[in-house]
């Protein structure tokens, strides 16, 4: 079974999980000020693409946390885990059709 | 080399004949009437239904793999038209007519087989869930009926409808004209007639982008050149929010890894189809011989044909549950398609703010049955521009107007 690294616990199975789409969406500030299309792309739009995607997850069977994942939907691996509040791994492309990766630098 | 007439022949030696391949397999020409995005059920039908309803011939349809390769080849192949709304009702059901007479529209069998679907009921909830569905399918005009645990027996001898498990049957819905058909031969038996009718069916040829100018689609950019079209139709199910990306459109859908496995081959055992919403797991045995079942997505986003194990192992505890007597088989194969999930369950077909390229996505994990529908749906869109009555309701503004076709609760399980 596939190990997910909860920021709080470490690794442990997938199992344990339950996944929360996409990362990232907040709240609209002034939700009256929206109009309709607004409204929609707040209540039913979500990216939806094919590589690096930046997604919520929570630990249910573990510690009842939220965090967020940098995964990518091809491939399933994990690129980064990070807490809910930090903003998300910035990524270099280090060969053109290369899986990006977290920058080292830049998560510490 | 055939042996010569005195020799006894060695086993082996002289072979069949390749069979006739059913379709050409012909380059890209520079420009088309239309181009249909993607070579699976829902694009195959749609090009056939334009050249046979609308005489539209002039046409491609480009496939990035094999044809048929998508989910076309990976779905468990039921058929059905008992959905709650009445939209829906509409359309599934408009395509359930057209699969009664397909085999002799094709001229190709399909192994179509109206061998009955029964959607289980575990508690008090779904069985009021599921009357409701029975009277508002039988006042849409659909074959639907509500069984007893006794009746649900006597259509499936092998359910286990005993008290003392831990979610019994309470009973369940049954339309008798619902069924599987044999998911390969309808590919091809809608490539054949399209291919007789002159459609150019291109295979490894991806589409990797869509050329727009003044709000009007010009062609597509594909990994075999650039091709010229006066219309675009998008047809490319998982990948749906790829593709229509290249236009620019931002689509309510997320793509999910969908799994489903088959046992060895078995004497028949299961007449009929089931489907639990509750215990959640699906079963019917194909034509060969084996058992087919799926049940729910994997719940994360993906684009890899692949799932996880404890989802599979969940579906054959469900199983278990349902079909004691099947403990003994043994798992043959799993898979998995990718499958594009939108807000309401329900399919988006129509119109799209580029003129000239029409989208037909959103079908999830219960597109298979559309086949024939859509395919006549999606090409009447295409060849007048305007939708079909069946598929109006199903457009991409109904997420800003409100007006959801709210399947996800509605229909017990969405395959
Ligand atoms: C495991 C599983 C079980 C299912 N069970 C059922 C069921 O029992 N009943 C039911 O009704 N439905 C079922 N479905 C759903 C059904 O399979 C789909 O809704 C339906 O097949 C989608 O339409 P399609 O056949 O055209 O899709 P596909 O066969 O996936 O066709 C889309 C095609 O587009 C191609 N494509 C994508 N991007 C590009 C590009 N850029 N350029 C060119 N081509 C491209 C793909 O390669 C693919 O061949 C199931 C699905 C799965 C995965
Ligand atoms: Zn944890």
């Amino acid at each position: 079974m596939q190990l997910i690294d909860c920021p709080w616990c470490g690794e442990r199975e997938e199992a344990e999980f339950h996944y929360g789409g996409q990362a990232h969406v907040a709240h609209p500030e002034d939700p009256h000020a929206l109009d309709d299309e607004q409204w929609a792309q707040y209540v039913f739009f979500r990216d939806n693409p094919k590589g690096p995607f930046a997604e919520r997850w929570t630990h249910s069977a573990g510690c009842r946390r939220w965090f967020n994942a940098l995964r990518d939907t091809v491939t399933h691996e994990f690129l980064a885990v990070y807490r809910v509040g930090d903003p998300p791994p910035p990524l270099i492309r280090t060969a053109p059709g290369a899986q990006p990766r977290q920058d080292p630098e830049a998560t510490s | 080399m055939h042996p010569a007439a005195n020799t006894p022949p060695t086993p082996g030696d002289v072979l069949p004949d390749h069979p006739d391949f059913l379709w050409r397999n012909p380059d890209p020409k520079p420009s088309y009437d239309v181009v249909v995005v993607g070579g699976g059920g829902h694009g195959l039908a749609t090009a056939y239904y334009l050249a046979k309803n609308h005489g539209i011939t002039n046409i491609a349809v480009l496939e990035k793999g094999w044809l048929a390769g998508g989910n076309m080849a990976r779905n468990t192949t039921i058929i059905r038209s008992n959905y709650l709304w009445d939209e829906s009702s509409g359309i599934y059901e408009h395509s359930l007519k057209l699969w009664e007479t397909l085999e002799e529209d094709l001229d190709y069998p399909i192994l179509f087989s109206q061998r009955g679907v029964l959607n289980l009921a575990h508690s008090l909830q779904d069985v009021r869930d599921s009357k409701r569905r029975v009277y508002a399918n039988q006042l849409n005009g659909i074959d639907a009926e509500w069984l007893e645990p006794d009746e649900v027996a006597k259509v499936c001898p092998i359910v286990n409808v005993s008290s003392d498990v831990r979610y019994p049957v309470h009973g369940a819905t049954y339309q008798p004209r619902a069924g599987i058909a044999k998911h390969d031969y309808v590919a091809w038996g809608f490539a054949r007639r399209a291919n007789d009718l002159g459609i150019d069916l291109i295979q490894d040829c991806e589409v990797t982008g869509i050329d727009i100018s003044d709000g009007r689609v010009t062609g597509v950019r594909t990994t075999r050149g650039r091709i010229a079209a006066g219309k675009v139709a998008l047809a490319a199910a998982g990948h749906s929010s790829v593709v229509a990306a290249m236009a620019g459109l931002r689509l309510p859908l997320q793509s999910h890894p969908l799994q489903a496995l088959v046992s060895e081959l078995l004497e028949p055992v299961h007449p009929t189809v089931v489907m639990s919403n509750a215990v959640h797991v699906y079963v019917s045995q194909a034509h060969k011989g084996e058992l087919v079942m799926g049940a729910g997505i994997d719940s994360y986003n993906g684009y890899g044909q692949r799932g996880a194990f404890h989802i599979i192992e969940r579906q054959m505890a469900a199983v278990l549950e349902l079909f004691p007597v099947f403990a003994r088989a043994h798992m043959l194969r799993t898979w998995a398609g990718i499958v594009d999930v939108t807000p309401d369950a329900s399919p988006i077909v129509g119109l799209t703010p580029v003129r000239n390229l029409y989208l037909n996505c959103g079908w999830g994990t219960g597109g298979f049955k559309a086949t024939p529908g859509v395919g006549w749906c999606f090409a009447h869109t295409v060849a007048t521009g305007e939708p079909h009555p069946y598929n109006a309701p199903f457009t991409l503004s109904r997420f800003t107007t409100g007006a959801l076709i709210d399947e996800h609760g509605a229909a017990a399980v969405a395959h």
